[in-house]
């Protein structure tokens, strides 16, 4: 019991120097790596989905999968914990 | 060398916050035995998770990538991650009461909320 | 449920419409403003939510009904399937109606930054609604839910002690 705790303890200590480096690594803030699709996004977004948010142009019309499964898992959830709850009320 | 890691660390301090979110929620799951405690380790897993996404998407200056009333001459971020990070909000928020109705059904039936204590069948 | 004190019950009267108005509008003018669908849903279930805490279950028995919730939540998801569904000429989740001059989210959108119009935007203003409808009915389920089923422990405790003595 206590050498599983000295060594659950040096992982999670190994585990905290492996990400404070590669937070130092990471490139540097406010100068991000600029893709296609974020210079396709900021210029041509507004005129071919005719809206003045991009973020909801990207998440409803770029996106709209990802939203779709989003909407499901919301509903997977609801329902099963109106059916937990159905049991509990007896 | 620890000089010039440490000198990248203070440039890069958004970054670093994200990673101490994130390594406390993973203290709290790994270390803690009541339930409870393990659910709010999650959600502060979720928040640095969510945290990191939009620091990623940040120009030096910058503002929001909305056109209505938008200032002048000024350039805006990046898009994409916040279309993300919307739906990584939405999807931890019906984990978390999922996982809370879970622990109120366990209590119920076992009578405590110790998580080494659970792993029993019991009729 | 017992309900809270005076002050809160005064308060919470005077802010409910507010907030119900609110969140209407951030879903409202998602295409325009920072906000949309899962905003606005979340704002308006916070709002019932306040009211379901600060008044008790036992003064609202009869205004908050599950069936209504339950149907509200199925037509949202299903009103979202089927906008999707419009544009199947194209593909799956094509945006039919932006840019068209008609009268139903036609017009055009002028270039950079403008004081934006309400009739733009094609498909994405009825899918922010059915989003919204989705969002609010679901996470306002849940809460019901767990307060009742508080209260009905509750009522169990006071019966087993009132027998015990």
């Amino acid at each position: 019991m206590k050498r599983r705790k000295v060594l659950f303890l040096f992982s999670f200590l190994v585990v905290t120097a492996f990400f404070f480096s590669m937070a130092a690594a990471i490139h540097p803030f406010g100068e991000p790596y600029i893709s296609d699709m974020g210079r396709f996004l900021l210029e041509e977004a507004q005129l071919e989905a005719d809206a003045n948010n991009i973020v909801t142009a990207v998440v409803f019309d770029y996106r709209g999968f990802d939203t779709l499964g989003e909407a499901t898992v919301l509903f997977t959830a609801v329902l099963a914990i109106a059916a937990l709850f159905r049991r509990l009320a007896e | 060398m620890e000089a010039l890691v440490a000198g990248d660390l203070v440039k890069n301090l958004p970054f670093l916050a994200c990673s101490i979110l994130v390594l406390l929620g993973l203290y709290t799951v790994t270390f803690k035995r009541n339930l409870i405690k393990i659910v709010i380790g999650i959600n502060v897993l979720e928040a640095g998770v969510n945290l990191f996404l939009i620091t990623l998407a940040y120009r030096s200056g910058s503002t929001a990538p909305i056109f209505t009333l938008a200032p002048k001459g000024e350039e805006m971020s990046l898009p994409a991650p916040h279309a993300l990070t919307l739906t990584s909000i939405v999807i931890g928020l019906a984990v978390t009461a999922l996982m809370l109705s879970l622990a109120i059904f366990i209590f119920r039936h076992y009578g405590t909320l110790d998580a080494e204590k659970v792993n029993r069948l019991r009729g | 449920m017992k309900s809270m004190s005076v002050i809160v019950r005064t308060i919470t009267r005077l802010v409910y419409g507010f907030l119900l108005v609110f969140g209407l509008y951030v879903i409202a003018h998602g295409h325009l403003t920072p906000g949309g669908g899962f905003q606005g849903g979340a704002i308006v279930a916070s709002g019932l939510a306040l009211s379901l805490v600060a008044f008790g279950l036992s003064n609202l028995k009869g205004r908050v009904r599950e069936g209504f919730l339950s149907a509200m939540e199925s037509l949202g998801a299903i009103s979202f399937i089927s906008l999707a569904l419009v544009g199947l000429g194209s593909t799956f989740f094509y945006n039919t109606l932006a840019g068209r001059g008609g009268l139903v989210f036609g017009e055009r959108v002028l270039k950079g930054p403008n004081p934006g119009d309400m009739n733009t935007a094609g498909l994405i203003a009825p899918m922010n609604w059915a989003v919204g409808i989705k969002v609010l009915a679901g996470l306002g389920t849940v809460v019901y839910l767990m307060v009742l089923v508080g209260s009905l422990r509750d009522e169990n405790e006071e019966e087993t002690t009132g027998e015990g003595e």
